[in-house]
């Protein structure tokens, strides 16, 4: 093993090594189907799409599965997809190319990218998916991953997504009084930054005339 | 050539006092303020000097140059912060406890001015002289603690609270090593008053002797610090005043990278410049006494008398400096398993080696008991702090610890 | 939503003391001298022991995330500077790679060289001052942390000459780097990487020499293999625990994989151990500078990046070695020269999840020495 030895009465000396196994690719996500048949993969970006009721038993399967092991969870992001307007040209009966609108639907999506430290494989990517925007739910994955904790929250902080079964869902980054969500496509900056956007007492009066003023002059 | 200052210091003092040789109640008066003004205004003099000393000494430690806007090497310096201490503001919290908040530094000044007037500055120069000195100097100097708990409690303020606390724990537990580590010296000296502890580290036979060679050494090899109980002893005061002083690494009180200023957070102005003094001079005294007991007191080989002593005193604090810039702290619990498991039973040990080394010398002359002092004596203190300090440590702070390098 | 204590560490209880004495609740607060930036750990004391603790941030929080879906993908490189703002080379670094991962970018050779010296003399940067400071909270009144700021100054002033600021660097760009090596920059740089063992041998000998530093900072804030990998920490932390995980080694991105290092694995899991893995990794970095100046190859410094950055729909993750973990960049794009998602995935962030963990059952004192031993930045924890 390699060794380099210190410690109260210490004198550095330097052994030899052991491997380190480098990059093993990307991981394989046909194991994945073959055990879960009717979960969504969206080949576009390389995503397992999980709605949250699905997330408990997914998840343990990975982390235990051996050909999987995904014992390291690195990373986890909220993204926010407001209600859109695809235009895309498309054939119709008749031969002809006409624009056809679609509208995609609004959602809110919470992506983990997991990676196994024992086999060194690349990113396995999950979203939660959930199509409501007023209230969002998702399941958390603090019970068993203990690092999603202060992301989680993260998320919640700044989406307004709340994950069911989190030990302690609270505001991270913003300050426990604050209003809105600041992430959020649709999130309105106060007007005026020199009124707190949870203001009180005479402030939040003035904030509340100015507010009515403002509103009042613009069409 | 020997104790020249102190006796000519002596004669001007005893001149002064004759011109009111015709009131004697006035020439008492005029003899106490002659004993304890000089010696009050001196020692804030060597205040302002040490703090100057400290922050060079620390700078250079630190690779930086330190003061030297202010004056020629930055020697104004003192003036400055003093200047700026007596303008800065008196800020008191609102809901603090004024009469003990005003009264913590006063409380803190008090004992420490006290216990510099114990020290034996030279032959004849005492301001105090009182028989029993040692133990009156170790009662005084412990109402340093109450005085720094007073200062945190009074502040209201959790930080505070807990620099108290820490306080109060630190100063009583090492009280135990520094006073057991006197014991064996006044066990040897036969006596606690200091002049005569200070007279008993001459080697009388050859101090008395013309022989100019004699005379030198008498002077030097006499001093407690070279015999070996001595040694050790001095070593364990060392230790034990500087968490008695709250000077790093034991200055857990202030650590300001923890609880800011601990017990000092809520003063400021005029109020921190008299703790910041009250506990310098607590620690010239303190130093003081260790200087009196282990390093001769003001014995030295040519000019005898209150030059030596000054010389003594600011080395142990250049000591005490140095220190500081130098050693982490310790944290609490350990510092206290430091003294109650470590320092008291060596003192303990110390005071046997003492006794041994005495009875020795009165039957078989110096030299023998030399020699079986430090070889022996010394040996067993040695192998005992070993041991202690095995017993101590954890299982894992003994292990050799690896470290992998993995290609 | 009431908060809901988190799971204690295996081996805690919590018992009430018999005296009925009561818990002195504690802010650490943002102004503090220790917590390396605003950063506020409510304690409640029993005594001197912690006995609960909650990390606030936010203070800094200057939401670079919203920032970087108003601008476009090239705009964002000077904020990366600002993240943890004492490595700002490894942060540009990161999220050039996840931008190259969107647009297939072939960077030439001497670009890569370049940006391995200047990742690691900036790993050398991070890693001086986090071992000054931590000597430092212990205690030592600011002698160690000098002698390690010199050593960092000295690094500084070769950044300064060659991107024009010390700190926030902007240096790396889509493709390759800003501008190439002025004269003499590359004697310089062999000089001070020649002499940086001397001086680490010098501050080993602190470690492995001085009883105060190991009494305190051995079996204090530890963190186990199995607890490191579930709390997802990275970095040094992580290879403290034993736990042979290394970005450079594991995903090779640039050229590391031509280079010949070690990576230093420790047993414990402790601050020391945390402390030793720092001081080891410091000495690889020095050993693959000396290969990268030695191999540097003469070409361009810029690929071919298209002159507005649209790539297609689709997203990203890169992720680098950054010296206080992994940092990652997840980038949407929608086809828009402006990304649709900009997250960072910050190291410092990820790995306070375990300091309640951690500090838990110790003192106040300790808990100082802990967060030191976990490097965070604020800048980077807020964002």
């Amino acid at each position: 093993m390699p060794q380099r030895e210190t410690g109260p009465i210490g004198d550095p000396t330097a052994i030899t090594i052991e491997t380190t196994i480098g990059y093993m690719g990307a991981i394989d996500h046909q194991g994945v189907i073959r055990r879960f048949p009717e979960l969504e993969w969206d080949d576009f970006s390389g995503s397992l799409i999980l709605s949250p009721e699905r997330v408990d038993e997914v998840v343990s399967w990975l982390k235990e599965d051996p050909a999987y092991r995904l014992d390291y969870l690195s990373c986890v992001s909220g993204v926010d997809y407001l209600e859109k307007e695809e235009k895309t040209r498309v054939r119709n009966e008749a031969g002809k190319m006409v624009v056809k609108t679609s509208l995609s639907p609004e959602k809110m999506e919470v992506v983990y990218h997991f990676y196994s430290m024992e086999k060194k494989t690349g990113p396995f990517i999950l979203k939660q998916r959930v199509h409501s925007r007023e209230n969002p739910v998702v399941t958390s994955l603090t019970p068993h991953y203990r690092g999603a904790e202060l992301m989680e929250r993260e998320v919640y902080d700044l989406f307004g997504i709340h994950f069911t079964g989190h030990p302690d869902l609270r505001r991270i980054l913003m300050w426990e009084a604050f209003q809105h969500h600041p992430m959020r496509k649709d999130y309105v900056p106060p007007n005026d930054y020199e009124y707190e956007p949870t203001p009180h007492g005479d402030v939040l009066q003035r904030a509340r005339e100015r507010r009515e003023e403002l509103e009042g002059q613009s069409p | 050539m020997n104790n020249f200052f102190d006796l000519k210091l002596v004669e001007l003092g005893r001149w002064i006092e004759a011109f009111f040789a015709d009131f004697p109640s006035l020439k008492l008066v005029v003899h106490l303020l002659l004993c304890t003004l000089p010696l009050a205004l001196s020692f804030m003099g060597a205040f302002a000097f040490t703090t100057w000393l400290e922050r060079k000494g620390l700078a250079r430690i630190q690779n930086r140059p330190g003061p030297n806007r202010v004056g020629i090497f930055g020697l104004l310096q003192p003036i400055a912060d003093g200047i700026k201490m007596l303008i800065k503001e008196d800020i008191v919290p609102e809901r603090s406890d004024k009469l003990f908040h005003f009264l913590a530094p006063i409380m803190l000044m008090i004992p420490a001015l006290i216990g510099v007037g114990f020290l034996p500055l030279g032959d004849g120069l005492h301001a105090l002289p009182l028989d029993s000195a040692i133990i009156f100097f170790f009662a005084i100097s412990s109402l340093n603690t109450i005085a720094v708990f007073m200062a945190g409690w009074s502040s209201r303020n959790k930080y505070s609270l807990l620099g108290g606390m820490r306080a109060v724990a630190q100063m009583i537990s090492y009280e135990i090593p520094l006073v057991l580590s006197a014991v064996a010296v006044i066990m040897i000296a036969g006596s606690l008053n200091a002049q005569e502890v200070v007279a008993s580290q001459q080697i009388s036979s050859w101090v008395g002797s013309g022989n100019i060679l004699q005379e030198f050494f008498g002077r030097i090899l006499g001093w407690n610090v070279f015999k070996p109980w001595g040694f050790a002893g001095f070593i364990f005061f060392f230790v034990a005043a500087l968490a008695e002083a709250n000077r790093s690494p034991f200055d857990l009180p202030e650590a300001d990278s923890e609880i800011i200023a601990g017990h000092l957070t809520e003063y400021s102005g005029f109020k921190y410049a008299i703790f910041f003094m009250g506990e310098y001079i607590s620690a010239f005294a303190i130093a003081g006494i260790g200087v009196t007991l282990f390093l001769g007191g003001w014995n030295g080989p040519v000019f005898s008398g209150l030059p030596w002593f000054v010389l003594k005193l600011f080395s142990l604090f250049a000591v005490m400096i140095w220190i500081r810039g130098t050693l982490p702290r310790l944290r609490v619990d350990q510092l206290m398993g430091y003294a109650w498991k470590f320092l008291f039973p060596l003192a303990i040990l110390n005071i046997f080696l003492a006794g041994f080394y005495h009875f020795i010398e009165r039957q078989w002359g110096t030299a023998i008991a030399m020699l079986a002092g430090w070889i022996l004596g010394f040996g067993a203190l040695q192998l005992a702090a070993t041991a202690l300090s095995r017993l101590n440590q954890s299982p894992i702070m003994r292990s050799k610890r690896v470290y992998q390098l993995v290609e | 939503m009431s908060p809901v204590q988190t799971m204690p560490p295996r081996g805690y209880h919590l018992s009430k003391d018999e005296l009925g004495a009561d818990i002195l609740e504690v802010a650490m607060g943002p102004h503090h001298p220790s917590t390396h930036g605003v950063f506020r750990m409510d304690l409640k004391l029993d005594g001197e022991t912690v006995v609960d603790l909650k990390p606030v941030f936010g203070y800094l929080h200057r939401n670079h995330e919203k920032i970087a879906e108003d601008i476009s993908y090239p705009m964002s490189m000077p904020f990366t500077d600002r993240l943890d703002y004492l490595c700002g080379m490894t942060n540009n670094w990161a999220y050039a790679l996840s931008a190259e991962k969107l647009i297939e970018i072939e960077v030439p050779e001497r670009a890569e060289y370049l940006r391995v010296i200047v990742g690691e003399l900036t790993r050398l940067v991070n890693h001086c001052l986090l071992i000054g400071f931590f000597i430092n909270d212990l205690g030592a009144l600011g002698t160690p942390l000098l002698y390690a700021l010199r050593e960092r100054e000295k690094i500084l002033d070769l950044f300064e000459v060659l991107s024009g600021a010390r700190m926030m660097v902007n240096y790396i760009r889509f493709g390759g780097v800003r501008c190439d090596l002025p004269e003499g920059w590359l004697g310089e740089c062999q000089r001070i990487v020649d002499a940086f063992p001397a001086f680490l041998d010098e501050y080993e000998t602190l470690l492995t020499e001085n009883e105060i530093i190991i009494a305190r900072a051995q079996n204090v804030g530890v963190v186990t293999r199995e607890e490191a990998i579930d709390f997802s920490l990275t970095g040094p932390m992580l290879r403290a625990s034993g736990v042979n995980y290394d970005i450079r080694k594991v995903d090779r991105y640039g050229i590391y994989d031509r280079f010949d290092f070690k990576i230093p694995i420790g047993g414990h899991g402790d601050c020391y151990d945390r402390f030793m893995v720092r001081m080891l990794e410091m000495r690889e970095s020095v050993k693959i500078l000396k290969q990268a100046i030695r191999d540097l190859p003469d070409g361009n410094i810029m690929g071919k990046a298209p002159k507005i950055f649209r790539p297609a729909p689709g997203e990203a993750y890169g992720r680098i070695e950054a010296p206080k973990g992994e940092l990652g960049f997840y980038l949407i794009s929608d086809g828009t020269p402006i990304p649709y998602r900009f997250k960072v995935r910050p190291p410092s962030f990820v790995n306070l999840t375990a300091l309640r963990h951690m500090c838990l059952g110790h003192k106040v004192a300790d808990a100082v020495i802990i967060l030191g031993s976990i490097d965070i930045v604020l800048g980077e924890v807020d964002r």
